[in-house]
């Protein structure tokens, strides 16, 4: 392998002759006449922690039921390493799935929900026990054994979902939305346990959610979903900086977007003519063709906000400053360009004193280049 | 906070209340001394909307008055039905079942008597009881009602539980019909369903004449009077109640522990014995109740299906009351039937309420 051996380790999906952990192929599913799941192929590698993201209905949800064996494919192939899932029934599968409502049992103390999965293997009641405790320990709930669900916090019933999930040591552990029950501090607190967690088991996850955020954070790849039909799949780095569709672009993070025709062809700087910014310099991109319809997108953070036209820029346009949002860390502008298009634009709030553009300023707004990303579709 | 407004006339609400109440009154009154002419009948059921209607204003002045909040008037009604209908005649059974027989109207000793030489004397003894424990016949009647109740029940139960979670999963439009299926017995009269089953048990009725013509047997089947006509009977009479609350519970069910049981490793079977049995035990004590209570005191049924062999304490009060005319000792059987029954659901009560509520 020309490879270095420590990349393939780490970034497998980098390297095309790594095998796949799990193999979705062409996987498709119908509800009736409803299509909830379109021709979906994914891979995903051992040990990863795969976001799928999408809004509600994308078919994420279902995907993920398919992977645990609540759902059959009406097309498709689902392959969990090596093994043609298509005759094994849930209660066999090597997956264990983590529930969005938890189902944790609640007739059943915190350790028999755990030993419920173990004792189900035909292992003894006290060893169960044991494990049961061992995994408790690890989500800080040791001392809960005994408690009935509802005795417990959210916080406490997601960690205890999370054991019951994960002490059978699956092959790859399923999680709906885990953390869309917890408030926000919780939710951040908890993004990086699970993270450590799964990093120390080194079980494959695949992780179902709709919170952006999260994805970013969990996640080593993410696949984004609408309309049954897998957009991007990448690393949270692509996904935000080089999205492949508007679609992607807009759901991920805000984004200011233009519609152009690409201008004459140049050799390292290629134009872009748009009734909202006039020509716009753009790293060129193989595969366009003259006068072609192309989409800018531009982040709001790249954008650079000043009183005085900056120097050395070719990509200034000028505006009014109609609305601001102070966020702490950073403010927010609204801008209406001379045209009379809205753009968003962030600035960080770096300095502590220094004398912030505020409403009704006459401004500059500039960005460089290399900022705009082009899109086609 | 500035005063609610929604309530401007409050102060004056009582006043229109008492000249409401005072012309009540008084047209009752007027009805009562035949002031106004009106056909008996209608007089009657006025009269009863009158006082009724009085009645409740002068609880409305009374809890005012007091200020008591006017929240028990809501469950006073409810209570007042159980203490007029319930208790009142448990107390009079009670106060007949201590008395003696006698040849007279009522066919009871009083409770006392003047003695010549003017004193009182209470005549109250408990040798009604003492009497249902001696007398064999009176045991074998409880114990042959329990196990009747008790095999009914159960059978029940085997026929309702599949029957209520197939209502409870099956999806929407289905479930109301299948629902409505099980409640449509209850629009026709319970003695003509008992009748008609008559018509299948009999020597030439139904099952026998489909059972010959098929060639499964030569002589007729013997079903009528025998205990099976009553256990078919009872398990067909009471079937509804036994699946209704399983089906309330049953449909609360979230089909989430069923797929985590089964994602955990557990088979269908396991799942079912693990999550749903125990979660459903509230619908199937519920249920079991709900069959088990009227069974055991099941008159008509064991009476128009049983043979004579068939005891059961039902019969046995009715025998009781209305062949020896022994008013003292049926009120004693009655008073016992129901102190057996009570007691393990009072019992099962509190064993719920110390279960930590979900």
């Amino acid at each position: 392998m020309t490879t270095p051996a420590i990349a393939a380790d780490t970034r497998p999906w980098r390297d095309a002759d790594a095998p796949p952990f799990i193999s979705i192929r062409n996987i498709t599913k119908k509800f009736g006449d409803a299509t909830a799941v379109d021709d979906v192929s994914l891979d995903i590698y051992r040990g990863e922690l795969f976001c799928l993201l999408g809004g509600s209905g994308c078919g994420k949800s279902t995907l993920l039921r398919m992977l645990a064996g609540f759902e059959t494919p009406t097309k498709g192939q689902i392959l969990i390493d090596g093994q043609d899932m298509a005759t094994v029934s849930a209660d066999k599968r090597p997956t264990n799935m983590m529930f969005q409502s938890y189902a944790l049992f609640p007739h059943m103390s915190v350790e028999r929900n755990v030993a419920y999965g173990l004792l189900r293997e035909g292992m003894s009641k006290a060893e169960a026990r044991a494990r049961a405790l061992e995994m408790l320990q690890m989500v800080n709930l040791e001392a809960f054994a005994r408690r009935k669900p509802h005795q417990l916090s959210g916080g406490q019933r997601q960690r205890v979902a999370l054991a019951r999930a994960l002490v059978k040591k699956p092959k790859l552990l399923l999680l709906d939305e885990p953390l869309g029950a917890l408030d926000k501090k919780l939710r951040e607190k908890t993004q990086f346990e699970l993270i450590r967690i799964q990093e120390s088991l080194g079980v494959t996850f695949i992780v179902v959610t709709h919170d952006q955020d999260e994805a970013m954070t969990l996640a080593t790849r993410i696949g984004v979903m609408s309309d049954g039909v897998i957009q991007q799949v990448g690393e949270p780095r692509e996904i935000y900086e080089t999205p492949t569709s508007r679609f992607v672009a807009d759901f991920i993070g805000s984004v200011n977007m233009f519609e152009g025709t690409v201008g004459p062809a140049a050799p390292d700087l290629m134009r872009v003519e748009t009734a909202d910014l006039g020509a716009v310099a753009v790293p060129p991109v193989s595969g366009l063709t003259q006068g072609q319809t192309v989409y800018l997108a531009l982040r709001p953070e790249r954008i650079t906000l000043t009183r005085s036209a900056p120097e050395g820029r070719n990509d200034v346009v000028r505006g009014l400053v109609l609305d601001m949002g102070y966020v702490g860390h950073l403010s927010t502008y609204r801008v209406r360009l001379e045209n009379g298009r809205m753009i968003t634009v962030t600035q960080s709030n770096r300095l502590r004193d220094e004398d912030p553009i505020s409403w009704d300023e006459h401004i500059y707004a500039s960005w460089n280049p290399a900022a705009v990303r082009v899109l086609t579709q | 906070m500035s005063a609610p407004d929604a309530v401007p006339s409050a102060s004056h609400a009582p006043l229109y209340r008492r000249l409401f109440l005072i012309a009540v009154v008084a047209l009752a009154l007027a009805l009562r001394f035949d002031l106004l002419t009106l056909e008996a009948q209608t007089a009657g059921t006025l009269t009863l909307i009158l006082w009724t209607t009085a009645l409740a204003l002068i609880a409305l002045e009374a809890s005012d008055a007091l200020g008591i909040s006017r929240r028990w008037l809501v469950i006073a009604l409810p209570m007042l039905w159980l203490f007029v209908f319930f208790l009142v005649p448990f107390l009079v059974l009670g106060r007949i079942s201590i008395a003696e027989s006698m040849i007279a109207r009522p066919p009871y000793s009083p409770l006392w008597e003047r003695g010549s030489d003017g004193s009182l004397e209470i005549i109250a003894s408990l040798d009604n009881y003492r009497f249902l424990l001696s007398d064999a016949l009176y045991r074998n009647a409880y114990l042959s009602s329990f196990r009747v109740a008790a095999i009914s029940t159960i059978f029940a139960l085997l026929i309702g539980y599949p029957l209520a979670y197939y209502i409870a999963r099956a999806p929407e439009p289905r479930r109301s019909i299948l629902l409505l299926l099980v409640i449509l017995p209850f629009w026709t009269s319970f003695l003509l369903r008992v009748y008609a089953w008559i018509g299948f048990l009999r020597r030439d009725g139904v099952i026998n004449n489909i059972l010959t013509w098929a060639g499964v047997i030569d002589e007729p089947l013997v079903m009528m009077q025998t205990d099976l006509a009553v256990y078919i009977g009872i398990v067909y009479t009471y079937l509804p109640f036994m699946i209704l609350p399983l089906y309330a519970n049953l449909v609360k069910l979230d089909g989430a522990l069923l797929e985590a049981a089964g994602d955990l490793g557990a088979s269908p079977m396991v799942t079912f014995l693990t999550i749903t049995l125990p979660l459903s035990l509230p619908g199937i004590v519920a249920g079991s109740m709900l069959v088990f209570i009227p069974a055991i005191g099941e008159y008509v049924i064991p009476a128009l299906l049983g043979g004579p062999d068939t005891l059961m304490i039902g019969r046995v009060l009715w025998d009781e009351f209305f062949a020896s005319r022994d008013w003292p000792v049926a009120s004693a059987v009655a008073i016992v039937m129901l102190v057996l029954v009570v007691l393990p659901i009072m019992w099962l009560q509190s064993v719920q309420n110390r279960e930590v509520p979900k």
